[in-house]
């Protein structure tokens, strides 16, 4: 064990840096600070930067279009892309299907569909969730029945985030209703362009549209879009979470918003002093920074533990568990520290000529906090994750 | 980068490992606990014949010339074995001290001794009225001749009634909490007019508070240059707490084994109470404050060597982190226990004891979380 970065580390972090300062766009990265919804053409258009130079996908092997790096050049890259307000990557290409695809899928599926996700040619959402299927996923009850050479698809799926801007669908659907739950699953890239999709949007307590409801009517789907085996859709979806936990920390996006808390902290008054200089404030915002430090280290070391050979398991669900109550907790004191000018709601709509009301830095703010309350729900909620701590790590 | 041990690395933890299990079985611990010193001079041999006394040593003083990981290593293993010997305060702060900080013949005469198990050090920097900040002395050093004389108190020295030398932290300019003017003195536990009052604390190790009345020393026992021993102390406290931060790993990693153990095992209402999902939820919460705790434990070891700054927030933020878990962790495994909990021949109170002993340590996590926020105050201006 050493642990400090060795001069090739460090020549490597200056190259990412000098990279980003020389080729991120001013317009998003501004945006980027300020924390305004990104919308897809900015998100791509970063995606398609990294591409260019070779880095669209940090964490893939180079076989499959990915830089090869090692843990620590990835943990470098989140550093540095989140300190100089890089865009996020979109996850549900590179960090959901894409793995699955290139672990699980058939040649003719790895030379299609990965390409087109590093490249940001294909957007991906994920059909997971159904109205009666949220922690007890394995329930679920939409249905593919073989027909010639399609599976035809029917089914509601729920909570799809982008499935509005997205041109593919990766789906869990039941193949076999005979045998046991978790067996009968099968995983399916579904075009969203197919005939029979309707998705209709669900509007959430920030009254934003993120997520959406799909329909799924006699949609035919062709036999050579199923993944690896029929039935064992369960395993690659478990597969997919557990390689999806170590961005799910969210360690870069929460240092990003705790960086622009402490500016507003410093903006804020109270009693004539700044805001970050009230001592009850300012220890709360030293908590909070203490637990990411945690998390970012606790991050590493599960990386670490999977370059050294050792897959991660059920024991990442920590890292769900903390870097959502730590992204709450941020967006919590943002609100707090808004005082008075968190009450306004006034969303963006056309021909609207007034900057909006309040001070700059609070825009966007109550919004993140109030669809941040998902943040504990999504991806497994907080408590199906002591669930699974406790019966898969715990052995209780 | 490399989270791999080497051989080496794993050869040392292999072998804190045995000597914990050969030497450091609960009733083994009680026996060595109980004695007059609190401490076995047979394991500190031990230790010295493996090599642990000398790990951290400069290797031009017969040190190993080892670093954060090695200390890492013994500490945790340290704290699942509760182990009593005073390496904490001769190891890590008085030789970290005597080696950034002595005149080079001082060095060259104590530090081999260190290696050797034959001298046996306690640092005395805490006051009553100055709580956990080391800055506040009032003890008073008064140059006299070619030497100093001593005078003012210190409270809860640890490991100082079994220690040869006792390093103390002395006035000799500055107003009172000022952070210049402080400067330490190596002293003879045997001085003259040096008192002990010697007692036992919380984990039943040694401690004593020191009287000084007007102790002579020469100037040769002068560490780290006359007014200027503040910073040198941080950066030894700071070493201090990343290897307490490692010892309290290895302490809650065993109140959460024999927690998760005790859940699998007792029953009630006819079924195992960890099949209790109010008990699971609360053991996973166990199990997460440990592994934050063990994340923070690595980034401060991590970061020992490199920048001031950087390492003092580290060490602020692990103290906290540490403190916390260890709270959480030791008053969860007392109450998933029950009444068995409470007992004096169960191990759990005596880890929990230990961790209430370290949150103390170096300032309680409170007082480090204070310190962090003051930190980020110097960031903003």
């Amino acid at each position: 064990m050493d642990l400090r970065f060795s001069e090739a580390e460090i020549a490597f972090r200056d190259e990412v840096r000098n990279f980003i300062n020389d080729n991120l766009p001013a317009d998003i990265r501004a945006k980027v600070r300020r924390q305004v919804h990104l919308e897809r053409p900015e998100i791509d258009a970063w995606q398609k930067i990294l591409f260019r130079r070779g880095w669209g996908a940090p964490g893939w092997p180079v076989e499959h279009g990915g830089t090869g790096w090692s843990v620590v050049q990835r943990h470098i890259f989140e550093e540095e892309t989140a300190a100089l307000d890089c865009p996020p990557q979109s996850p549900f290409g590179l960090s959901m299907v894409g793995p699955v695809i290139y672990t699980f899928g058939s040649e003719a599926q790895k030379g299609h569909y990965l390409p087109r996700i590093v490249s940001a040619e294909d957007w991906w959402c994920q059909g997971y969730s159904e109205p009666g299927s949220g922690s007890d996923l394995a329930s679920l009850r939409t249905r593919a029945v073989v027909d010639g050479e399609d599976y035809i698809v029917n089914g509601h799926k729920i909570w799809t985030t982008q499935a509005q801007f997205a041109d593919w669908m990766f789906c869990l659907v039941r193949t076999d209703f005979e045998v046991k739950q978790q067996e009968g699953i099968s995983f399916l890239l579904i075009d969203m362009k197919s005939p029979g999709i309707e998705v209709r949007p669900i509007i959430t307590i920030d009254e934003g549209h993120s997520v959406n409801e799909v329909f799924l009517d006699n949609v035919r789907v062709p036999r050579r879009n199923l993944i690896g085996r029929e039935g064992k859709g369960w395993t690659y979806a478990k597969f997919l979470l557990g390689n999806e936990r170590t961005g799910i920390a969210q360690v870069g996006g929460s240092k990003r918003r705790l960086r622009r808390l402490k500016e507003i902290a410093r903006a804020e008054h109270v009693d004539g002093r700044p805001l970050i200089d009230e001592p009850s404030f300012r220890e709360r915002l030293a908590q909070v920074e203490i637990e990411l430090m945690a998390l970012e280290y606790t991050n590493l070391r599960f990386l670490a533990d999977a370059a050294s050979g050792r897959p991660l398991g059920p024991e990442t669900s920590v890292l769900k568990i903390r870097g959502s109550e730590i992204g709450q907790r941020i967006s919590e004191l943002a609100v707090e520290a808004l005082g008075h000018y968190a009450l306004p709601y006034e969303l963006p709509r056309e021909g609207m000529n007034e900057p909006p009301v309040g001070p700059e830095h609070g825009e966007g703010l109550v919004g993140t906090y109030l669809y941040g309350r998902a943040y504990t729900i999504y991806g497994g909620s907080n408590e199906i994750q002591r669930n699974i701590i406790a019966k898969m790590v715990l052995g209780l | 980068m490399d989270f791999d041990y080497s051989d080496e690395q794993r050869q040392l933890k292999d072998g804190v490992e045995r000597f914990v299990r050969e030497r450091y079985q609960f009733d083994q611990w009680k026996k060595i606990a109980a004695s007059e010193s609190g401490m076995s001079e047979e394991n500190w041999r031990q230790m010295a014949e493996l090599g642990w006394l000398a790990v951290s040593l400069p290797e031009a003083h017969g040190g190993l010339g080892g670093g954060a990981v090695e200390t890492m290593i013994i500490m945790e293993g340290f704290g699942r074995g509760l182990v009593l010997e005073p390496y904490l305060s001769t190891v890590i702060l008085g030789a970290t001290l005597l080696a950034r900080g002595a005149p080079e013949a001082l060095q060259a005469e104590l530090l081999p001794k260190i290696g050797e198990g034959r001298l046996k050090l306690a640092l005395a920097i805490a006051e009553h009225q100055g709580r956990y900040n080391f800055a506040d002395v009032a003890l008073s050093a008064r140059a006299e001749g070619s030497g100093y004389v001593l005078a003012g108190q210190k409270c809860v020295v640890l490991d100082a009634p079994q220690a040869d030398k006792i390093i103390v932290s002395a006035r000799t300019g500055g107003g009172a909490r000022e952070a210049q003017g402080i400067s330490l003195f190596l002293v003879d536990r045997a001085a003259r007019g040096l008192h002990l009052r010697a007692y036992r604390t919380l984990d039943r190790r040694r401690a004593a508070d020191l009287a000084f009345d007007n102790v002579r020393v020469d100037a040769a026992s002068l560490i780290g240059g006359r007014d200027r021993g503040h910073g040198l102390l941080s950066e030894a406290i700071d070493h201090g707490i990343a290897a307490v931060a490692a010892e309290a790993v290895g302490a809650m990693q065993c109140l959460h084994d024999a927690t998760n153990d005790y859940l699998k095992t007792r029953k009630q209402f006819g079924v195992p109470i960890g099949s209790f999902q109010v008990l699971q939820h609360r053991m996973v919460d166990m199990h997460i404050a440990l592994e934050q705790a063990r994340s923070l434990a690595l980034m401060v070891n991590m970061k020992l060597d490199g920048p001031a700054g950087e390492r003092a927030r580290a060490a602020a933020a692990a103290k906290v982190q540490i403190g916390q878990s260890a709270r959480f962790v030791g008053q969860q495994a007392v109450q998933l226990h029950g009444g068995m909990g409470m007992t004096d021949e169960l191990t759990v109170g005596h880890y929990k004891k230990r961790l209430m002993m370290i949150d103390v340590l170096f300032g309680n996590a409170e007082h480090h979380r204070r310190r962090f926020a003051e930190m980020e105050g110097a960031e903003a201006a």
